[in-house]
């Protein structure tokens, strides 16, 4: 039995988290999974402003930190920290903990190679529009392919104590290190599925011990000092969710549940370039405080192809907002919106969007809300997004001058003007797996 | 009677682009048929009314007793592109949690376990 523990569900996740679960209990494998869909083109123009940075910056403090303790209990860090310059990420843990043995996963990045691509007929099509890469491909910041699992388990067969990788899939980081222990082949679907499954249930960290969740969240213990995940994995594909003693948070069947069906497709192909697993073959059993056993999970063969991750600049938008009170609160909020509205019209400002939405109202569930007719307050908030600039920064002028020239009553603009940000857009595409070679690199 | 979603399951939701998904999960295993009858995709979309643009698609998870609802076009364009407060859907899952839905007085809703 193996013990994967996972510390960090995206870049900015609880600082804390990962150094209690190396402090509070055993455990042999630590993941950290710091990358969210976009994050990669953040990364990237990091990289552009300081071709040393370009990676989840929060990583090597933390190795620095646990740095002793890992390398006295022999626990193995695999991490998707190293953005588009996990090269660059190595050398920063190496600088901060010397003593260890750092491998990097390369292969993953495309950017470099996409005129290659395009060049010898790779559409790279937006896997939800259809459109050919080409109608973006001077805007493109950041693009690469989802790596599995099998490039990392091979990283950690160096014997390193830290493996970086870039853009490998989440579920690869938890997949990895029974592949490495046990010795699971590239075709045993049904294993590869199931470590691929316990790598879902952990790569959101809190989410499946109790964070985020509607089992009863009020009787949930101790949140502040919540434990965050950790499998104990066999060699046979069955595994039991749980938590360090003593922490906060709550294990259960119920809160597994929550978390299996968190960002799902189709429950019987959920895809990922190590296998196709059938969320529909598992099966849950409590097994005492705090401990839920995982079994009987079936998988099929891998998919064709790998998933790309491009990010492009796509243009700007700005969202700011007004603060109405009773009596009539949303009435005026109402008005000031059509003043707006108005006021941009006449300016002749053309966007691909104005929102409005009457927070306290009716802002997150839209139709959906319950009603609350008379609220004593509304936050009117206004957004635009647009390719041209100018607009968008125009719109930013449209909003404070209300408090004298529309409805009663306008405060809580205390920030003045919104900011104008730019908006990178995330375009998903596929491209044969042969097209990515991954290899290993060692910094001892 | 009719009471509220949150009575006979729980639920969570997450974005994948421009669509939400939202797992809905029954209390108890014999309620699941309750979930199946009552929950349909056409049900979903006109709960959510005009923040939902496109299709809604159900899956079937009987194994856990869940289902999971796919809403595409949810997030007014998704991801940075969305000017919502909710641009993930995290909160849709809640707001589903509302919807009304038909059981039998014999499910004894007040021994439901939330």
């Amino acid at each position: 039995m193996i013990r994967i523990a996972n510390g960090q569900g995206f870049w900015g996740d609880w600082l804390e988290a990962p150094v209690r679960l190396v402090e509070q209990g055993p455990i042999d494998y630590l993941a950290l999974d710091y990358l969210a869909e976009i994050t990669m083109s953040i990364v990237q123009k990091q990289k552009l402003a300081d071709p040393n940075l370009g990676y989840a910056r929060d990583f090597p403090p933390l190795i620095g930190r646990i740095a002793r303790q890992i390398r006295e209990r022999g626990i193995k860090v695999v991490a998707n920290a190293g953005g588009v310059n996990p090269v660059a990420c190595a050398r920063e843990v190496r600088r901060l903990a010397p003593e260890l043995k750092v491998a990097v996963v390369e292969g993953d990045d495309l950017y470099p190679r996409l005129d290659e691509l395009l060049g010898r007929g790779h559409m790279l099509a937006n896997m939800e529009t259809g459109e050919p890469l080409v109608s973006v491909r001077d805007r493109i910041l950041s693009a690469n392919a989802y790596i599995g699992a099998f490039p990392v388990a091979e990283a950690l067969a160096t014997g390193a104590d830290v493996v970086i990788a870039g853009r490998c899939t989440d579920t690869a980081l938890a997949l990895a290190p029974m592949i490495h222990a046990f010795g699971w082949g590239a075709e045993q679907w049904n294993l590869l599925a199931a470590g691929t499954i316990a790598g879902h249930i952990i790569e959101c960290g809190a989410q499946c011990t109790g964070g985020n969740c509607y089992v009863d969240w009020m009787s949930i213990p101790d949140m502040a000092g919540i434990g965050y995940p950790i499998v104990e994995a066999e060699a046979d594909g069955t595994f039991v969710v749980t938590k360090h003693a003593g922490t906060g948070g709550r294990v259960s069947a119920d809160v597994v549940k929550e978390q299996l069906l968190y960002e799902l497709g189709d429950p019987r192909s959920y895809l990922t370039p190590d296998c196709t697993a059938d969320f529909t073959t598992i099966q849950l059993a409590d097994d005492g405080p705090d401990r839920v056993r995982v079994s009987g999970i079936r998988g099929r063969a891998r998919p064709e192809k790998l998933k790309v991750s491009i990010a492009y600049q796509w243009g700007y938008k700005a969202i700011g907002s007004l603060v109405y009170t009773w009596p009539q609160a949303m009435e005026k909020a109402g008005a000031a919106n059509r003043i707006v509205r108005e006021r941009l019209a006449a300016l002749g400002l053309r966007f691909d969007e104005i929102y409005t939405e009457y927070f306290g109202v009716n802002a997150c569930h839209g139709p959906a809300a319950v009603a609350n007719l008379d609220p004593p307050e509304v936050q009117l908030r206004i957004g635009v997004r647009g390719a041209d600039k100018k607009a968008v920064d125009r719109f930013t002028r449209e909003l404070v001058p209300l408090v004298l020239s529309g409805p009663p009553g306008a405060t809580g603009f205390g920030d003045g003007r919104p900011p104008v940000r730019e908006v990178v857009a995330y375009w998903p595409a596929l491209l044969d797996r042969e097209e990515v070679r991954t290899k290993v690199e060692v910094l001892a | 009677m009719t009471v509220p979603l949150a009575e006979i399951a729980h639920a969570r939701s997450g974005d994948k682009g421009d669509t939400v998904n939202i797992g809905v999960i029954a209390w108890r295993a014999e309620d699941f048929e309750v979930l199946r009858r009552e929950v349909t995709a056409e049900r979903v979309k006109a709960f959510f009314g005009e923040l939902v643009t496109g299709e809604v698609e159900r899956y079937e998870l009987p194994n856990l007793g869940a289902l999971n609802f796919l809403l595409h076009g949810a997030l007014g364009g998704g991801g940075t592109l969305s000017l919502r407060t909710d641009a993930q859907g995290k909160t849709f899952a809640s707001a589903l949690l509302g919807m009304p839905v038909e059981v039998a007085v014999s499910n004894g809703t007040e021994s439901a376990s939330n």
